[in-house]
């Protein structure tokens, strides 16, 4: 069952195109990873999401509701966590929870006692004195404490220290586990490696990949280094063949990974003795959309 | 579903507002009771309020405080209503202004708006709850005012008018409340919505005051213009109420169209792009801190030029107002070797020194908004020492301090001349109005020196400067205690040309502000930087 469904949507700001033809899908039950470098649109189609922002054309649902035209029946079932978030100085930590709590609906205070011991915050305290990471807590809080059925995250890590970065994933993973979905906008490739089943990349206001991890490392390289009986003299100038470095007579390269077979056979006329692989990583993938293209 | 958990959030701007509210409510209430009070009890006989009934008549007062009325039979009520009304109610827009742009466009600015939209609330619920908030404060205080005025019973101030007039303030907060939320939406920044609205509000005070001079009708399009014809406390008319009821209403659906229309975040006066690097000039402390508050430094000295030569232009009518009045003569003529008119500069030097300390203390304490917003912090840590940057915003603060009362009197003399049949010489100005710099230089230390020790407590150089504003303009209407009159720099400054200059309290004044300098920044070194 689809939750988020966005269909074409472009967003233009004066003559900016911010959001060009934007597709993306969340599924029920479903972490979906959402990356891009800065400025790319991130936020901009989150904001689009949650209605704050008016889509200059295309569709953009939510449960099969309109995002902007149903806004607050969609926001009764949604929780969002943006990643700068600057709260009312003279309210406490506590409060502020409470206040968005009560704005959903109903509360759960044992949920939101649990996670407050969870994140390790201090309720009491008031939201000026608060740190980054602290605020963040709040929200973070105030956002899995609720009775949400979507979960929108715009890089809600990029305050916490690793031991609470732990606790996130956890989070992420329980209610993944009572079959909610999550749109998780980061830029911490491995914690989007870790939590995520589909991934979509947004470069320059376009959606340039989505897709399962794996079906997205045909795009990538795999990482070798080699050790063979007689040199290879133009391994330089094979097709699909790069960042070739030498290093006391290994061979350390990145193959583009639908050419591997072909490379494969080639290789193996000349003895190899030693082979060692690392399988593509999501940074691998993300440097070279951005290398090449940005 | 426009409006969903109004009510909720309402209760939310309560608890963030009640403390602010509070203390206005309470200044603005005890101020009004005390003047009425203090009026009522000053002058007794029909002598002296008729004479006090000829110095309102005055051109300069209407410019001021705007026309008079009732002035044959003047009574307390009308008294006070005149003396007090107007400034009050620009209090009321100060608050309105305040408030609105702190709920609205400050919110938004930081992020917090889209917090709450993200939330089950309604797209126009936040707007509407601050128009709710900030309008019933309004009304609220205006009504206090009422009870109170009407509680005391004091003598030629009606029921009615005691109504009408806690209800005139309150439509003064209100139009100012709808204008700065037309502006939030309009602005992409809160200091943007903040500076129109302000500016704004001075350009209705000037077209009034010019309006009230020249020409009702001019006058009448200002809203501060429009609700003094109430005539409070004599004629007790409702129309100006009515009337800026009704546009406070349109204004507000204004407001809600655009909030409407637009994406949170946006504004509709689009910001053009900057520059990519950074010119020489602003890669200094003082560069920085000069180009960070460019526009408002610049609004304020236009301003304050614009003050000058508003005050300055009623200079004509003054002289023939002087010539025609003889109760006026005797009054002020005790010291014959100067004209009328230049007595009377005495005492608009003091009030536009009192007005040009503004611009200068709010430079100084953007000191103290950069150190909250951890901004301080990334100077000091690089090779910008303590010294340097408090020093660098105490020595602009002089400056513009300095500057700003050069224009309001370079203004006034312009004017004059232009109107005046025997032109008062520049150099009669000049010496009157700088005079009072120390004075000026007196608050800045002030502030200098809060900021050093109890950098939390720097608010309080506000009400000392509305102290002063309140002794040197109703002091000796009111009576007030010498010793309290005493507290206020302001008050030893020499009152050229009339008094004759005197040394000794100029020099008090510099020696006391040089050592509160000194202890300023010893203050400052030695606390801890929040950020």
């Amino acid at each position: 069952m689809t939750v988020v469904q966005v269909q074409n949507v472009e967003k233009r700001f004066g003559s900016f195109q911010a959001l060009n033809k934007i597709n993306l899908q969340v599924n029920k039950g479903e972490v979906f990873g959402f990356i891009g470098p800065n400025g790319a649109g991130k936020s901009t189609t989150i904001r689009v999401l949650l209605g704050i922002i008016q889509a200059s054309a295309g569709s953009a649902k939510i449960f099969g509701m309109d995002v902007w035209k149903e806004a607050v029946q969609i926001h009764h079932r949604i929780a969002y966590v943006p990643g700068d978030i600057h709260l009312w100085e003279n309210l406490t930590g506590g409060e502020v929870i409470d206040i968005f709590l009560r704005l959903r609906g109903k509360v759960d205070y044992k949920k939101k006692e649990k996670l407050i011991d969870l994140f390790q915050l201090d309720p009491r305290k008031k939201c000026g004195t608060y740190s980054k990471g602290n605020r963040q807590k709040v929200a973070l809080i105030a956002a899995f404490a609720s009775d949400a059925e979507l979960f929108i995250l715009d890089e809600p890590t990029s305050g916490l220290d690793p031991l609470m970065e732990q606790v996130f994933q956890q989070c992420v993973a329980e209610v993944k586990k009572n079959g909610k979905s999550v749109l998780l906008s980061s830029h911490i490739l491995s914690e989007v490696e870790k939590l995520c089943d589909r991934v979509g990349i947004i470069r320059q206001g376009e959606m340039i990949e989505t897709g399962t991890l794996e079906e997205l490392s045909y795009l990538t390289r795999t990482n070798l280094k080699l050790t063979t009986n007689s040199a290879i003299k133009d391994l330089s100038e094979w097709s699909g063949i790069h960042e070739l470095q030498k290093e006391n007579g290994d061979y350390i390269f990145q193959v583009d990974t639908d050419k591997l077979p072909e490379i494969m056979t080639k290789l193996s006329s000349y003895g190899i003795i030693k082979i060692e692989s690392k399988p593509p990583t999501l940074e691998d993938l993300f440097m070279r959309h951005y290398e090449q293209k940005g | 579903m426009r409006f969903h958990s109004l009510q909720k959030l309402l209760a939310w701007k309560w608890r963030q507002s009640r403390v602010s509210f509070m203390i206005w409510g309470v200044s603005l209430v005890l101020i009004t009771v005390a003047t009425a009070s203090a009026f009522s009890g000053l002058y007794q006989n029909e002598q002296e309020r008729a004479a006090m009934a000829q110095t309102m008549e005055n051109p300069a007062m209407t410019a001021m405080v705007g026309p008079g009325y009732g002035l044959s039979n003047y009574t307390n009520g009308a008294m006070m209503a005149h003396e007090m009304l107007l400034f009050t109610m620009i209090a009321f827009a100060v608050m309105s202004i305040l408030m609105v742009s702190k709920q609205t466009r400050a919110e938004e600015e930081d992020g917090k708006l889209e917090l709450i939209r993200a939330l089950p609330v309604g797209r126009l619920s936040p707007l509407m709850a601050s128009f709710i908030t900030v309008s019933s404060y309004n009304i609220i205080i205006g009504l206090l005012i009422a009870f109170g005025l009407v509680a005391m019973n004091f003598d030629g101030i009606g029921i009615e008018g005691s109504f009408l007039y806690g209800i005139t303030l309150a439509c003064g907060g209100l139009i100012f409340t709808a204008i700065t939320a037309i502006f939030a939406q309009l602005s992409q920044t809160a200091r943007g919505t903040l500076g129109y609205s302000f500016t704004f509000l001075l350009l209705f005070y000037f077209i009034r005051a010019i309006g009230d001079v020249s020409n009702e009708a001019l006058s009448l399009s200002s809203p501060l213009g429009l609700l003094l014809r109430v005539e409070v406390f004599v004629h007790n008319y409702w129309w100006p109420i009515l009337i800026t009821f009704m546009v406070y209403l349109i204004l507000v659906a204004v407001a809600f169209l655009l909030n409407n229309r637009r994406d949170v975040g946006a504004g509709l006066i689009a910001t053009k792009p900057g520059r990519k690097k950074a010119s020489g000039w602003i890669l200094s402390t003082i560069g920085l801190a000069l180009r960070i508050q460019r526009t408002s430094i610049i609004a304020w000295l236009v301003a304050m030029l614009l003050l000058g030569l508003s005050y300055g232009s009623v200079f004509g009518d003054l002289e023939a107002f002087f010539e025609n009045n003889e109760a006026m003569k005797q009054m002020l003529g005790s010291n014959a070797n100067y004209s009328l008119t230049e007595q009377f500069i005495t005492m608009l030097m003091v009030i536009l020194a009192i007005f040009s300390t503004i611009p200068a203390l709010i430079t100084f304490l953007k000191i103290k908004g950069e150190e909250k917003k951890e901004r301080l912090g990334m100077l000091l840590t690089g090779t910008v020492s303590r010294w340097n940057i408090v020093g660098v915003y105490y020595l602009i603060g002089i400056l513009l301090s300095t500057i700003s009362q050069f224009l309001a009197v370079y203004g006034l003399w312009i004017s004059s001349s232009f109107v005046m049949e025997e032109p008062i010489p520049f150099i009669n100005f000049w010496k009157a109005g700088m005079a009072y710099l120390p004075a000026s230089w007196f608050l800045l230390t002030i502030a200098l020196c809060i900021f050093g020790f109890l950098p939390k407590w720097t608010p309080i150089i506000w009400g000392y400067l509305v102290f002063s504003f309140i002794v040197v303009y109703l002091g000796e209407m009111l009576d007030l205690p010498e010793w309290l009159a005493q507290l206020s720099s302001y008050s030893h400054i020499p009152q050229l040309p009339v008094e004759a200059f005197d040394w000794l309290p100029i020099i008090v004044l510099i020696g006391l502000s040089l050592i509160g300098t000194v202890a300023g920044f010893i203050g400052f070194r030695k606390r801890d930087v929040i950020g």
